[in-house]
């Protein structure tokens, strides 16, 4: 789950990270308020999803008030990426004597967060490392143990910073490693961490991102303290009708698992196909072979006949599908004449003879026998395991474009 | 010889009474497995498929009279840390996690302490492993008689990323006359107990085993890891390698993820493409296609014979 810049600015500021005087604001009177507030120069900055605000037109600089509701106004209505701004974050404009970088990640080779620290901020990361690989600190962290300040020092260290500014960052590094722990992210970011002209250090801009399996315990931070409505997903693109109706019908019913994607896929070969490896194995298959998928989509763990009907009901009923291929690796939980039971119920509900609809039955394992004679009976090809994936796949490749040639 | 499991493995269940674990303790058990016991807090007293149930893991290790070797764990994703400590905590040393949705904080603390007490962890996100004809501890294979079709003893050792795909793959080798020495399904999460690398000296140090095949997928970095232990350990192993989900590197496809959570693409290195070209240049033979993953392995272990 992503966060906009003003909630990650909330979230280090609960950590006891200093910020400027910021304000979050959803109109161009409240952006005026903000900089009377402020008072002096500020920036008036977009919030949206994405990054490139600067280049989009998204970021302004303001010495009134005046001028601040005048920019908040047209950032307000200016859409970054495809995406209109949830509203703008008014900022004192910062005396910045120098930028730092601090940012928490996975390493998943390691299996620890991993600190990163850099003299050298306001740029991205991976440039500074590859071009100047002494200004970057690194330190694993302890998954099980208080996380000691002696850690970031040691990171910070590294880059040759000393002094007052060593000091200084030290416990905000530390604390953004606490927070990426105790919130579940996976990518928790300042950048710029400044040190202004006064010697203080404060959090310019925040990025973070929360692990989506750890947003159900994270209710507190997320509902109360961030405001954030369940309902706000945060997903990166709006999800089609297909990916709706499917979600529902998973949702309908607790029995197995039924998933569709289609974002990116305009193809007429629909797919009702799975589990997880399966499928991407599958979909490469039909794909290398010239085939064009409809879309994406995963069975798993036992549906329903219901719900697997109801899955190739939504594959068939898509733009341009003309004919669905039902194809898993072998299974052991699923049943293969559950499903098979399903995706023919679906083709007679939508009056299409399932020997001519479905390209290929491809599922063996649990139950195949008893799946395999139910297919027979309506005259749709089937195969067991002596036939791979890839040959599958290809024979449902080459039925649709013959029946399209 | 087989790897991480043996004929006399003794293992437990914890959440032994959920429906899928009460399948897989009969599936295990008609395939000749010790199931030793299963915990599930409150079901105290009772049996399942004849195994009798604990309230807590301290209860199951005192019935048996002596340490256990294994448990699956297949409770719901708020309470797996905790089942996971107990276990370790309780001297268990092979853990299989069955359960998925783990947030990757608590599945790294699991590792943490699992590295410090010297016990394996083998998931999350997993089916388990399978020593054809000895031992299956999860519920990997399925029923006892559809294992056996799909699993025959052979010299191929298997690692695979999606539990399904690790039948498919095996069954292939089957059915090709070639056999699995041990297959071991490590789990679709970005954090994982047990990485291929991770396994490699088991499979190394196994003589049944002769070659490997590896079933991956992108994200994450577990192949990079991989081809740095082949570059830095002269292994004896041929490896054979597939690669699924290479659509992800559609421009359309960026920051999506399939099938299992770990198979997203983050950085331009978890790539399906540069992922290939890093296994191929350790050496590491990678198939286009599944299905030419048998006569790559006989290739293999011709050329090596």
């Amino acid at each position: 789950m992503r966060f906009y810049e003003y909630e990650a600015r909330r979230i280090v500021e609960l950590a006891g990270i200093p910020v400027t005087k910021y304000g979050f604001c959803t109109s161009a009177e409240q952006a005026r308020a903000a900089a009377e507030e402020i008072g002096g120069p500020v920036v008036v900055k977009s919030q949206v999803l994405s990054g490139g605000r600067m280049k989009a037109g998204g970021v302004k600089f303001a010495d009134t008030p005046e001028e601040a509701a005048a920019h908040a106004e047209a950032i307000l209505q200016l859409e970054i990426n495809d995406q209109m701004p949830r509203g703008v974050l008014v900022d004192p404009k910062a005396e910045v004597k120098q930028e730092y970088y601090a940012s928490v990640v996975w390493d998943g080779t390691a299996k620890r967060p991993l600190m990163l620290f850099s003299d050298m901020g306001g740029i991205d990361i991976e440039e500074v490392a590859e071009t100047h690989p002494d200004h970057v600190g690194r330190g694993h962290l302890t998954n099980l143990f208080p996380i000691p300040d002696f850690e970031a020092k040691q990171t910070i260290a590294a880059t040759g910073v000393s002094g007052s500014q060593l000091n200084r960052a030290t416990p905000i590094l530390a604390r953004l490693a606490r927070l990426f722990r105790e919130y579940d992210m996976t990518l928790a970011e300042i950048n710029p961490l400044a040190e202004l002209t006064d010697g203080s250090f404060v959090a310019l801009d925040a990025h973070m991102e929360m692990e989506n399996e750890a947003v159900g315990r994270q209710k507190q931070l997320l509902r109360t303290q961030l405001e954030i409505a369940e309902e706000d997903t945060r997903e990166t693109y709006e999800p089609s009708d297909f990916e709706r109706h499917v979600a529902a019908i998973d949702a309908a019913d607790h029995r197995g698992v039924i998933q569709g994607k289609d974002h990116g896929f305009t193809g007429n070969l629909g797919l009702v196909i799975g589990a997880g490896g399966g499928s991407l194995t599958l979909t490469d298959a039909v794909r290398s072979q010239g085939g064009k998928p409809a879309n994406y989509s995963e069975i798993g763990g036992n549906p329903s006949v219901a719900k697997a009907c109801g899955l190739a009901k939504e594959v068939l009923e898509k733009d341009g599908v003309e004919k669905i291929a039902v194809m898993m690796s072998i299974v052991s939980n699923t049943r293969v004449d559950i499903v098979a039971r399903g995706v023919i119920k679906a083709c007679l509900e939508l009056g299409k003879d399932p020997g001519e609809t479905i390209a290929i039955f491809r599922i063996p394992g649990a139950w195949e026998d008893e799946g395999f004679k139910i297919l027979e009976r309506y005259g749709v090809e089937y195969c067991d395991r002596s036939v791979s994936l890839w040959e599958a796949a290809g024979r449902a490749v080459a039925k649709v474009q013959g029946a399209a040639g | 010889m087989s790897v991480l499991l043996n004929k006399g493995t003794t293992f437990i269940v914890q959440g032994i009474t959920g429906r899928e674990a009460v399948n897989l303790t009969r599936e295990c058990l008609d395939y000749g497995s010790k199931v030793v016991g299963g915990v599930t807090p409150g079901r105290k007293g009772r049996e399942v498929h004849g195994v009798p149930v604990f309230d807590t893991v301290a209860q199951a290790v005192e019935n048996h009279g002596g340490p256990i070797d294994g448990s699956v764990v297949t409770v719901p994703p708020a309470f797996t840390k905790d089942a996971v400590f107990e276990a370790i905590l309780n001297g268990i040393k092979l853990i299989v996690i069955v359960t998925e949705r783990i947030p990757r904080g608590d599945v790294a603390q699991m590792v943490e302490l699992a590295d410090m007490e010297g016990a394996r962890i083998i998931g999350p996100n997993c089916l388990g492993l399978i020593v054809p004809g000895v031992c299956k501890m999860g519920g990997i294979g399925g029923p006892a008689k559809d294992a056996a079709k799909s699993y025959a003893p052979g010299p191929v050792g298997v690692m695979s990323r999606s539990g399904g795909m690790t039948t498919e793959i095996s069954s292939s080798l089957t059915q090709a006359g070639l056999g699995v020495s041990t297959a071991v399904s490590i789990g679709g999460d970005a954090i994982i107990g047990s990485t291929y690398a991770e396994l490699m000296p088991y499979f190394e140090a196994d003589e049944q085993t002769e070659a490997i095949v590896i079933y991956t997928e992108p994200g994450g970095r577990m192949e990079a890891q991989l081809s740095q232990w082949v570059a830095d350990n002269n292994s004896r192993l041929p490896i054979v390698a597939f690669m699924a989900g290479k659509f992800m590197d559609d421009e359309e496809m960026k920051g999506m993820s399939f099938g299992h959570a770990g198979t997203i693409v983050e950085g331009v290195e978890d790539t399906a493409t540069e992922k290939i070209a890093r296994l191929e240049a350790a050496g590491i033979r990678v198939v286009e296609r599944i299905d030419q993953i048998p006569d790559t392995v006989k290739e293999k272990i011709g050329a090596d014979a």
